[in-house]
């Protein structure tokens, strides 16, 4: 047999990916398309008010209606179904939960709680009936602003959370009040970080399949964490997980909407335990975007106390984080660690104090929403940095400059207790403002200020943790599963490989990376290498794809599986050739004994000998399969540092977003095309929340952008080409070096416009206006200077 | 009531008896069980159902199927010939113009119909053609060198 000898490295090279064929052509299957026997179709009653007592709930007529099956209510369903557990509760925060149950009882929380299922034998059918249920309610008064839900005269939603604070956290580190008392200058600013809709584009979706006579249930589910769902589903219904498989088949993006633990999956399970069917519910839009989780909705006020030479020496916040009706599944984490811990970024901040408020209000459920914690602190130092730059007189980027944590490759302590592992932020900058030619822009800007031109230069440097995360700081902070990931690599006999993982990615293209790992490791072609993911029954389990965490742990479980693997072949190798192990040496896909290359076996032949077993060494086992349990030591730490170029229009408040460049550092990349993928869609992303993107609630708590009609997502005719560069600064503890890049892009591009707008801004004296900049919020902030001119 | 219709899908003759007011992209997700083409919103915006009408774009969701009684229909199933992907499916592909691709069929069909009226679109006549058909991973960047290519190729060939 002879091996393959090859002139690239695969890890590194930007190959087409590998789930893409059934995905361009219709074959597919995402748990929408998913049809059984005798289905039926559930369609789900929500409240229309945000706050009100249910007075009458009368299902009679709609149980008649044409091709119903059956109408439940939470008088059904509370004997069966347990309240939804929260599965994030950050210790040391006086965590007030409240019952979270699929169904409401007595009381409505937010507009879109459910109240009722229909099933029916047609989805248009079950939509018909749910207009024939008589449901009657008296409002409450209702809050949605998460601030003014803890001042006095704020209506309650749980008799368990006073004032609707559900925790209430503090991180420091330093002496901050000194650092106050002793600051020469001392900026603030109030911030809001506007509520966002995730927008998936596949909608939430669930088909449920219980069995009565083996008590089995198969749950497709459109999920970012299968075994989390079996575990919870397991929690919530009482089905034994040994008997609960939940496939996620195709998943239609998630951004961490679809970590979440829904009430509907819950119902929908409920309703096929009762029916003994497979029942479907998949939301409409509308219906997503009350029911499926939001994100951000934060009031912040910071402060930050620095030299008159812009030497940052504190910051001081309260932050009042919605967290919507209910605690969602990992809720409570974002606004405190993935926030709170990030709070001094990528500089050397001596002192920090935060006080996170997480409050219940009457709207939908937040939860992580890609960047997850990351972007709102971002957004808070980068704004805070351009307006201590402002009132000191010096160039922004001079203020970052001066406060960057110094290069570092292997730890650095930071003020909140983490320690980065690895970082170059100053060579992020330096590549960043060269590429754009910063010191031209500026003098670009001067010029057309000359012509009553409104150029804005928005810069941004940060960083962010990825690859949640070692088990036991999970554990240490509240996160009621591990953070560790897993894989098996099984190779056949004829040399073709599977891989299993417990992670679910959807749409990150790990089906590629991960056989590019493999191929990289052994030696075999990345199109022999399958990677089977999203399914209980057939993987390992694992915590599920969010926070950038598939390749950073997951990708880790990998390579640690690939290397058992080899040592194994090397083993088997000494035996056949009649060598010591120590003699034996691998490249290239071939195993052959030092100094004579010629005498080999490949990867291929220790596959087919491994798995006959016909001469194995005393104590080997057969076959040639390898499983890791990857615990990381630490995080990772990505980082990068972006650039936007706006024009504004004073007359209309048009923004013109003319250049976006970013530099982003997630080590060595697997995949170079898919890693610019990712940086496309973050920035844009976080773009859509600086520009356009804000989830209305009136007074009444009624959501007013409760369509694609009404929230506004970046189309493509909005946007410049993104320019995507890179360094590398690989991770000292990851095996493969690599950080992460999902979110990456949408946790610096918010605040690098949003600063480019400002600065576009500052000789009409503006220096603040609430996101998103829309055409009116830049037009209204603009009018008190225009009259003055 | 129902109404008996004919519509011809990838080249294939379906008769069946609907309900008037069923939309066509049920028709061919829930009846004829073509699940290719996508919903993703219920006001028209996201243009993840669209497919070809009579050789023109439209969407699924904006008809009924009583309404293309008679016609000839598209899907993403049926633009591969004999195996070969279509060029734009080759172009997204190469070009790495999709991720959760979910939005794929739509966008491939709004390009198809941008290109069969402009041959030779400019990079913003292409972010023009693709105003409504909505992405939420790609940031639409490599859509539209996708749709450059397969200009290209087409031209090419």
């Amino acid at each position: 047999m002879t091996a393959t000898t090859k002139t690239a490295r695969v890890f590194g090279s930007g190959i087409r990916r590998r789930e893409d064929p059934r995905l361009l052509t219709g074959t597919a299957r995402y748990t929408d398309d998913v049809a059984l026997p005798g289905m039926v179709y559930a369609a789900m009653l929500r409240s229309p008010h945000a706050h009100a007592r249910i007075t009458r709930l009368d299902t009679s007529r709609a149980k008649q209606a044409p091709g119903v099956v059956a109408v439940f209510t939470a008088a059904d369903t509370e004997s069966v179904l347990k309240p939804i557990p929260c599965l994030w509760l950050v210790p040391g925060s006086d965590l007030k939960l409240s019952p979270y149950r699929p169904l409401a009882k007595d009381v409505v929380r937010y507009v879109g709680d459910a109240v009722a299922v229909v099933v029916a034998e047609t989805s248009y059918q079950a939509y018909d009936a749910l207009e024939l249920i008589e449901a009657e309610y008296d409002t409450l008064p209702a809050v949605t602003d998460p601030e003014k839900a803890t001042q006095d005269a704020a209506p309650e939603l749980h008799e368990q959370a006073p004032g609707n604070v559900a925790f209430h956290w503090v991180v420091q580190g330093g002496d901050v009040e000194a650092a106050f008392r002793s600051a020469e200058v001392v900026v603030r600013e109030r911030i809001v970080q506007q509520r966002l809709l995730p927008t998936a584009m596949e909608t939430h979706s669930a088909v449920a399949h219980y069995v009565p006579v083996t008590g089995e249930l198969t749950l497709w589910n459109s999920t970012q964490n299968p075994h989390i769902v079996r575990f919870a589903c397991s929690v919530v219904t009482g089905i034994p997980e040994d008997r609960l498989r939940v496939i996620a088949p195709e998943v239609g993006g998630g951004f961490g909407s679809k970590i979440a633990q829904y009430p509907g999956d819950f119902v929908t399970v409920f309703c096929s335990m009762k029916l003994g069917r497979p029942v479907k519910w998949t939301e409409t839009r509308s219906e997503n975007y009350q029911a499926t989780t939001h994100g951000r909705d934060h009031v912040q006020d910071v402060e930050l106390a620095a030299t008159r030479d812009g030497q940052i020496t504190g910051l001081r916040c309260t932050v009042w984080a919605g967290m919507g009706a209910y605690l969602s599944t990992a809720a409570p984490g974002i606004p405190t660690i993935l926030h709170g811990l990030m709070l001094s970024g990528p500089y050397r901040i001596p002192a920090l104090k935060e006080d996170v408020y997480g409050v219940y209000t009457n709207a939908t459920p937040v939860e992580a929403y890609r960047g997850a914690g990351r972007p709102e602190a971002t957004f808070m130092l980068e704004r805070m940095i351009n307006r201590l730059a402002a009132e000191i007189g010096i160039d922004p980027v001079d203020v970052r400059r001066k406060n960057l944590i110094p290069p570092f490759d292997d730890g650095f302590d930071v003020v909140t207790g983490l320690k980065y592992d690895s970082g170059n932020y100053v060579g992020a900058l330096d590549k960043v403002l060269a590429h754009v030619d910063y010191r031209a822009l500026r003098a670009e800007q001067a010029r057309l200020r000359q012509q009553g031109r409104y150029m804005g230069i928005g810069v941004s440097t940060y960083v962010e943790i990825c690859g949640l995360g070692p088990s036991q700081v999970a554990g240490a902070v509240g996160f009621q599963g591990g953070l560790w990931e897993s894989a098996i690599v099984r190779f056949h006999p004829t040399g073709k490989v599977n891989v299993f993982i417990g992670a679910s990615p959807h749409g990150q293209g790990e089906e590629t990376t991960f056989a590019q790992i493999v191929a990289d490791e052994l030696g075999v072609e990345v199109t022999d290498v399958k990677v089977v993911h999203g399914d209980t029954d057939n993987t390992p389990m694992g915590w599920g794809t969010y926070g950038s965490r598939t390749t950073a742990v997951g990708g880790a479980a990998l390579a640690v599986a690939t290397r058992k693997i080899k040592a194994k072949a090397m083993l088997l190798t000494g035996h056949l050739l009649e060598a010591a192990v120590e003699d034996i040496e691998y490249e290239s896909g071939r195993f052959f004994v030092k100094g004579t290359p010629d005498r080999y076996k490949t990867i291929q032949d220790i596959a087919l000998l491994a798995n006959v077993a016909w001469n194995l060494p005393e104590g080997m086992e057969a076959g040639l399969e390898a499983t890791s349990f990857y615990d990381p030591p630490n995080f990772t730490y990505p980082f990068g540092a972006h650039v936007a170029v706006v024009e504004v229009e004073p007359e209309t408040g048009r923004v013109d977003l003319k250049r976006y460049v970013a530099v982003d550092d997630c080590g060595p990349q697997i995949n170079p095309v898919i890693v610019e993928g990712q940086v496309h869609g973050g920035v844009v992303q976080g773009i859509g929340q600086a520009l356009w993107e804000e989830a209305v609630y009136d007074d009444s708590g009624q959501l007013l952008t409760g369509s694609l009609a009404d929230y506004a997502i970046p189309r493509a005719d909005q946007l410049p080409e993104i320019e995507v560069l890179s360094t590398v600064t690989p991770s000292p503890h990851h095996p493969l070096g690599v950080k992460g890049i999902g979110e990456a892009g949408t946790i610096a591009s918010t605040c690098t416009v949003y600063n480019a707008v400002i600065d576009a801004l500052a000789p009409l004296k503006v220096d603040a206006i609430r996101m998103p900049l829309t055409p009116e919020r830049v037009w209204r902030a603009l009018q008190p200077s225009r009259e003055g001119a | 009531m129902t109404l008996p219709v004919t519509i011809t899908i990838n080249g294939r003759s379906y008769q069946r008896q609907v309900e008037p007011r069923l939309l066509l992209v049920h028709f061919l997700r829930d009846v004829v069980g073509l699940t290719g083409t996508k919903v993703g919103c219920d006001t028209s915006q996201c243009g993840a159902c669209t497919v070809l009408l009579d050789g023109t774009a439209v969407k699924s969701c904006t008809c009924l199927a009583v309404q293309v009684d008679g016609s000839s229909i598209t899907t993403i199933e049926g633009l591969a010939t004999e195996g070969r992907l279509n060029v734009l499916q080759e172009t997204f592909w190469s070009k790495h113009g999709l991720q959760c691709g979910f939005c794929t069929p739509g966008m491939i069909f709004a390009a198809h119909e941008l290109l069969r009226h402009n041959a030779h679109p400019s990079a913003e006549e292409i972010r023009h053609g693709l105003e409504g058909n909505m992405c939420r991973c790609t940031g639409y960047q490599n859509i539209v060198r996708a749709i450059e290519q397969a200009a290209s190729n087409e031209g090419a060939a």
